[in-house]
């Protein structure tokens, strides 16, 4: 009888301590939790300090192929913009050359990405069509990047614009494997991703990105799609538009005009 | 209940009680660990946004320039040059507007410069001028003929090949080599000022080519006949030959 009462203090004993225990460990979480769902309440829209809602933009880019001269003035100027490495295989933004001969080959080459021009074509090569193809990453509305990042560190903003948080970047690589346009990089000294942000800092600012700011011919174009009076919006009234790899629903936020069935 | 209780066994009970533990345990150490925007907006830290939008910037646009340099801007308007960013050939000249005798942007006066759009390459689209470099008055500065403003040549081009150049290398191996282009096309020498305002004629009918070609065209004897009526009457030539290389082999 005794041993039973002994038996049963420690029991309660226990229990209390177990629920002194559950008490200390949850109280903060469930404080936490709650001022998350006032945080929640709160954040009816994101506003950045110069006033920019993104959550009122919708951004888009509108490619011309036919007006492409191939200068690579828009990959020097993204370099220059946005302090890309300067070396040769760092780029944001870049343009190809097709060549499709007679024969039914296809050569696509983009010498340092285009920075240092193009050599002529040899007389005796049997061409078919040839043509420039600017290249940046698409701003998916379904990033397979994002998808695979393990600590939420590249995400889709509420504009649309596909950003990497460089602070949080482990530096893992795998949305450089995912990215199915080859858009991504990993920087050689940060060893964090990196890739074309619109040049967030200006479209913020209501400037143009700076491929678009210097592109010659008007073979970009960029602008809002959700509202009407936008450049882009007339782009994709007016034109045939493709978009590359559609078969895999990343559907891309970058629109092609003119877009030959070979470029990929 | 009691009677429930004591049927799971006794380690089991030890085993989730260390189960729960661990799972407090993980939610409270997150809980610590996330940051604290983290999720407000999605899967990522809201604050992210505000630091992307904090990068630098080196472009100006060309609005700004425009408020010191009006007049230059206003040349380069009525000029073929009017599309072009003052930046694409100044470089990036932020720090410039800001401080405009500290910084100052490059003037890119070597010869090397204006080829980078103008050098003759064939993927190039049909109408862009383009010169080789190589031939095209050597020894001389670009500006010292063309206003890199408003760059229109000192007298206009004589040759369709300056804006033609893949066409007019085309034909120039192929049978028509001898056939000027104006026998074809009939182009205005405004064409050649405002090209886009003024386009040439094209050829619009099979008739058109049976003037050399038909058998019973006076036409040099040389040139190769066909019996119109007989030779693909459904479509037009150049929906086979093409004109600026007829060759069918
Ligand atoms: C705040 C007024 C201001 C703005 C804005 C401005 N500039 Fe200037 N710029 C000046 C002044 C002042 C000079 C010096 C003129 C002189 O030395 O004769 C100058 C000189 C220049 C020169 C000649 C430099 C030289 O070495 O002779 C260039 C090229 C130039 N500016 C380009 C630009 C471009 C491109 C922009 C737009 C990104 C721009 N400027 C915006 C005021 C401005
Ligand atoms: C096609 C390339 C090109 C573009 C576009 C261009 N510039 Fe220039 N600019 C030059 C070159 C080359 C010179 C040097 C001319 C010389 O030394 O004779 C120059 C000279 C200047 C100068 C020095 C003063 C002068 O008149 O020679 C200023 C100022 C200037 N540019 C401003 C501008 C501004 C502002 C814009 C945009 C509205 C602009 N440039 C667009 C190529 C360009
Ligand atoms: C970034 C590309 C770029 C650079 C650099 C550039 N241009 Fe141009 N240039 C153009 C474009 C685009 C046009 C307009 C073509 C059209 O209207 O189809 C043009 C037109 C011209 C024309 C008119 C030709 C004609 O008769 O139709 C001349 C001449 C010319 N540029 C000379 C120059 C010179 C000289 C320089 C160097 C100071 C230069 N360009 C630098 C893009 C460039
Ligand atoms: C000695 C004066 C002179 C110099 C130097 C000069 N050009 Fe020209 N350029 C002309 C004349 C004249 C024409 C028009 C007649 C013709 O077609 O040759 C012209 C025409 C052009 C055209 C229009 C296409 C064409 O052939 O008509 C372009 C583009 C051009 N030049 C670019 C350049 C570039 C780039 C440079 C520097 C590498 C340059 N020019 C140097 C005088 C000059
Ligand atoms: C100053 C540059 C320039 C010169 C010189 C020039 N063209 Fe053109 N040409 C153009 C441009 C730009 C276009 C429009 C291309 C386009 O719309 O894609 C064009 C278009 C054409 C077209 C197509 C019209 C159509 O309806 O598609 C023909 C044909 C043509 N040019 C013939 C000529 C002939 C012939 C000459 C010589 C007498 C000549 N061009 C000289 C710039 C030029
Ligand atoms: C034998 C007649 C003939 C001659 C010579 C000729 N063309 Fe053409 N050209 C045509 C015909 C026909 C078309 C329409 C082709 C079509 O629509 O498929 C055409 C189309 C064009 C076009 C627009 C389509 C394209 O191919 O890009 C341009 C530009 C052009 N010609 C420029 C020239 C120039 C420049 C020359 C001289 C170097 C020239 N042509 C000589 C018959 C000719
Ligand atoms: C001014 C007269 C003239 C006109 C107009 C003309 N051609 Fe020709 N064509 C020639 C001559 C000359 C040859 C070359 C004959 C030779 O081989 O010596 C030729 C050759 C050809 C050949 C044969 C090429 C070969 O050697 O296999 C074809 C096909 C042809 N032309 C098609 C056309 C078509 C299509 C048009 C209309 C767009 C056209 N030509 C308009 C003069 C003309
Ligand atoms: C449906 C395609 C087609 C059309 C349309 C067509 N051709 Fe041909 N043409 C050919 C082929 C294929 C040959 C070569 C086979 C042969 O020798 O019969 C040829 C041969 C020729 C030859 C060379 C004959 C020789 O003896 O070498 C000439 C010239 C020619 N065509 C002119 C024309 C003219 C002019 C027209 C428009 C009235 C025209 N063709 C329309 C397909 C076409």
């Amino acid at each position: 009888m005794e041993k039973n009462v002994i038996e049963l203090n420690k029991k309660v004993e226990r229990r209390s301590f177990l629920k002194k225990l559950a008490v200390f460990a949850l109280a903060p979480l469930t404080v936490r939790i709650l001022a998350q769902d006032e945080k929640f309440k709160k954040v009816k829209k994101w506003i950045l300090d110069n006033g920019y809602v993104p959550s009122d933009h919708k951004w888009g880019m509108g490619i011309d192929i036919s007006k492409c001269i191939g200068c690579g003035r828009c990959a020097d100027a993204c370099k220059n913009e946005n302090n890309v490495p300067r070396d040769p295989f760092f780029f944001r933004t870049w343009v190809e050359r097709y060549r499709i001969f007679e024969n039914g080959d296809i050569k696509v080459d983009s010498p340092n990405g285009s920075i240092d021009g193009f050599e002529n074509i040899p007389a005796k090569e049997k061409i078919l069509r040839s043509f420039f193809v600017p290249k940046i990453c698409n701003h998916c509305e379904n990033p397979p990047c994002v998808q695979v990042c393990p600590v939420g560190a590249t995400f889709k903003s509420e504009d649309g614009v596909v950003l990497v948080d460089s602070d949080y970047c482990v530096g893992c690589r795998y949305c450089i494997q995912a990215c199915p346009y080859g858009a991504r990089f990993l920087h050689p000294v940060k060893h964090t991703a990196e890739k074309c942000t619109f040049c967030y800092q200006r479209i913020v600012n209501d400037k143009l990105p700076a491929c678009v700011e210097v592109c010659p011919t008007q073979a970009r174009i960029f602008g809002e799609l959700n509202k009407k009076a936008s450049p882009l919006v007339r782009f994709l009234r007016m034109n045939k538009i493709g978009v590359l790899k559609p078969s895999l629903n990343t559907e891309p936020k970058v629109y092609y005009a003119n877009l030959d069935m070979e470029v990929k | 209940m009691k009677n429930f209780l004591s049927k799971i066994p006794e380690q089991v009970k030890r085993l989730s009680v260390l189960l729960v533990i661990i799972v407090i345990g993980f939610v409270v150490v997150t809980s610590y660990l996330v940051p604290k925007d983290f999720g407000v907006l999605g899967h990522y830290r809201a604050s992210a946004v505000q630091s992307n939008a904090n990068k630098e910037m080196h472009y100006a646009g060309q609005e700004l320039c425009a408020s010191c340099h009006e007049d230059i801007l206003k040349t380069k308007m009525q000029g073929y040059h009017k599309n072009l960013s003052c930046e694409v050939c100044h470089g990036p000249s932020l720090k410039h507007t800001d401080e405009p005798d500290q910084f100052k942007p490059n003037k890119p006066r070597d010869r090397k410069f204006c080829p980078i759009c103008h050098e003759y390459n064939p993927s190039r689209p049909t109408g862009f001028p383009q010169i080789t470099s190589a031939s095209h008055n050597q020894r001389k500065i670009c500006v010292t003929c063309h206003n890199p403003h408003n760059p229109t040549p000192p007298q206009t081009p004589k040759e369709c090949e300056a804006c033609h150049g893949e066409i007019a290398r085309t034909k120039s191996f192929s049978a028509h080599a001898d056939i000027p282009c104006t026998r074809c096309h009939e182009a205005s020498e405004k064409h050649k000022l405002m090209p886009r305002e003024y386009l040439p004629t094209k050829p619009v009918k099979r008739e058109f080519c049976g003037g050399c070609h038909a058998t019973d065209a006076k036409s040099a004897p040389e040139i190769p006949r066909i019996d119109l009526a007989t030779h693909e009457p459904r479509y037009v030539c150049w929906q086979c030959h093409y004109p600026h290389l007829p060759e069918a082999k």
